[in-house]
């Protein structure tokens, strides 16, 4: 599975992988769930005891993923009561709807929450550009081409991965702070645009590596240089290493908090986690709702990515083993 | 599969150098390096400039306003005798140290149940692995802080039993306790990794096995354990190395002090206070540099111990 594209992704789920083709057919749609051939023990394949075991694996998962969702839900309804019963009420039954901790929450700080939202979001264009053309280039240079110090190089990116961040924080901070970037959005993007999100280089290397070579080839007795090849041809083709790179850089970025934490200090340049942050610090207690609200119209535009993009955050985690 | 295994195997691998690779290089050279640029330029300015600025900070006293002194190896033998920091390396581990092998049980234990081509499993799928894009949100700290509350929703819940629990997040005995199990929560994205791992482990095995008659157990002992080792160990190290620079959950469940009691106070928090609460920031390259020195160590016994328990199939 060095590949993207032989990884099992949703829709192969029917089908084979690419180790074994044809020996795993399996029998997600048979009756009890439990009809694939591992499964089976001689004749009595559709036993009782295998629609039994089936069962108790749904409950199972039922119980334990209704453990694990339960407090976003109730978080959501918790939202839209009035503010006292949060910590009465651990049911779901909302006898009415109460909007107003939303535009209470809207208001609560400086700015209206949207201000923190766009803060948010240029940030989060700003880096998902940066990563997609830097880090691109990138894995073109390690997956085509040849040059010296190549080993080196791809060792020293992969080591990369794994670097605490706190080593550099300090030096980081001073540097921004000594060009005088501090309470701008530049120590959050400049860094991706430097491609030192090697996670996704790496991402890219796998996945160019598993084009076909003679496409390249094809290119360049056509007369094409590099920057054609990589524009022309490797760009078009990778756009779904492309598409798990702008998920995953959304997600992080707009979560991110500790690099806001650091270089935002000014309220008017606050993204949405270091203002969540300050509302938690200005009403100990008291507001409960309007902080559930402003939570959870922060999560929702992650929300909204997970339920659009899964197929390529499931392909991108499968491959590289990121968060 | 993942940056580790090329890791390994770019050690192993050592082949000649054939002349029709040496003409390869000096035609690619130039574009190479013109692709490569971004990635340099980040290399030199981001990462190794600032990593080893912060080595040499180390070994200073430095507020931001004054020239930093050199000091020699003050700031450590400093770190030696200073209690908060001791303490908060016990926090860390005993983190890392519960929270990674529970978390990745439990991904094992869900993956397993998923794998056996069960109805429903991209929906099951997708409900346990949400929680782990939210987990590290400021959002779902604030919803772990008001859950684990002396009246949040575990209490409530409780209650209804005729429990009346602690405050969990307020008292030091439990603290840790509700972030260790906000790590858990976010099981899913090792469990997806599983899933991947436990697709390639050929059939055969499993029909062959069936043959001899072997059980359940046995099939998971003999074929599913060594066969996902690999993958398990991949888990290991990134979980490990992550989870040592969890910061966020820590900050805002205990309101950006580690409390109560220094309970809660991660070593990146502590690190987080020296650096850019109190600018002490000669302190807090020497901390990070133990950081790092501590990470590898924990890295390096990863891969030593590696041989002895991961099974590669090739």
């Amino acid at each position: 599975m060095t590949k993207l594209q032989t990884l099992p992704a949703p829709e192969h789920e029917q089908g084979k992988d690419g180790k074994t083709p044809g020996s795993r057919t399996r029998g997600y749609g048979t009756r009890g769930g439990a009809g694939r051939p591992r499964e089976s023990r001689g004749t009595l394949a559709f036993s009782r005891s295998a629609r039994v075991k089936a069962l108790a694996k749904h409950a199972l998962l039922i119980i334990t993923g209704g453990i694990m969702i339960y407090p976003l839900l109730w978080m959501v309804v918790s939202s839209l009561r009035p503010n006292d019963l949060i910590f009465r009420e651990p049911g779901l039954w909302l006898n009415s709807l109460e909007m107003g901790n939303y535009t209470d929450g809207w208001s609560a700080l400086s700015h209206p929450f949207g201000h923190y939202m766009l803060n948010s979001a240029i940030v989060v264009i700003g880096s998902i550009l940066g990563n997609l053309i830097s880090c691109s280039m990138a894995a073109y240079a390690f997956a085509r081409l040849q040059f010296s110090g190549k080993k080196l190089f791809f060792g020293i990116m992969l080591l990369t991965i794994m670097l605490p961040f706190h080593v550099v924080i300090v030096p980081q901070y001073i540097l921004f702070s000594q060009i005088g970037w501090v309470n701008t959005f530049w120590p959050l993007i400049v860094p991706k645009l430097l491609a030192t999100d090697a996670f996704f280089v790496f991402l890219m290397v796998q996945f160019i590596r598993g084009i076909p070579k003679e496409l390249d080839e094809a290119a360049r007795i056509d007369g094409a240089g590099h920057p054609r090849i990589f524009l022309r041809v490797i760009l078009p083709l990778m756009v779904p290493a492309l598409a798990t790179t702008t998920i995953f850089t959304f997600i992080w970025t707009w979560n991110d908090f500790f690099g806001a934490l650091i270089y935002l200090t000014d309220p008017e340049m606050f993204t949405v986690p270091v203002a969540l942050r300050a509302f938690v610090d200005s009403q100990s207690a008291t507001s409960w709702g309007s902080l559930f609200a402003m939570s959870i119209v922060s999560l929702l535009p992650v929300f909204l990515v997970f339920l659009f993009g899964q197929r390529f955050l499931i392909k991108g985690i499968a491959t590289t083993g990121i968060k | 599969m993942s940056a580790i295994s090329e890791l390994s195997s770019m050690s192993r691998r050592k082949g000649p150098v054939t002349d029709e690779e040496k003409r390869a290089n000096r035609r690619d050279n130039k574009a190479a390096y013109i692709f490569l640029l971004p990635w340099l330029v980040g290399l030199v300015v981001i990462t190794v400039g600032p990593m080893l600025m912060s080595l040499y900070l180390a070994f200073t006293d430095y507020n931001l306003l004054q020239p930093p002194e050199w000091t020699g190896l003050d700031n450590f033998t400093r770190m030696l005798g200073d209690a908060r920091l001791h303490n908060s390396l016990r926090v860390t581990f005993t983190y890392v140290l519960v929270g990674v092998p529970l978390q990745l049980a439990v991904a094992l234990l869900i993956a397993l149940v998923l794998d056996k081509g069960l109805r429903g499993l991209p929906f099951y799928r997708s409900v346990f692995y949400l929680p782990s894009l939210l987990g590290g949100s400021v959002a779902v700290a604030i919803l772990w802080k008001q859950i684990f509350g002396t009246t949040g929703l575990v209490n409530q819940v409780l209650a209804m039993f005729g429990i009346a629990g602690p405050g969990w997040i307020s008292d030091p005995s439990t603290s840790l306790g509700s972030i260790i199990l906000l790590h858990v929560w976010t099981f899913g994205s090792p469990m997806i990794i599983f899933l991947a791992g436990l697709r390639q482990i050929p059939n055969m095995y499993y029909e062959a096995a069936e043959v001899d008659g072997a059980t359940t157990l046995q099939k998971f002992w003999r074929i599913t354990l060594p066969m996902l080792s690999p993958i398990i160990f991949f888990n290991l190290v990134l979980q490990i190395i992550g989870s040592f620079q969890s910061f966020t959950q820590a900050f805002i469940v205990s309101g950006g002090n580690g409390g109560p009691s220094d309970s809660t106070m991660f070593f990146t928090l502590y690190l987080y206070q020296k650096g850019f609460g109190q600018f002490d920031m000669g302190y807090a390259s020497a901390m990070a540099w133990f950081l790092l020195v501590i990470i590898g160590a924990f890295t390096a016994i990863n891969f030593i111990a590696s041989k002895y328990w991961v099974f590669y199939d090739d």
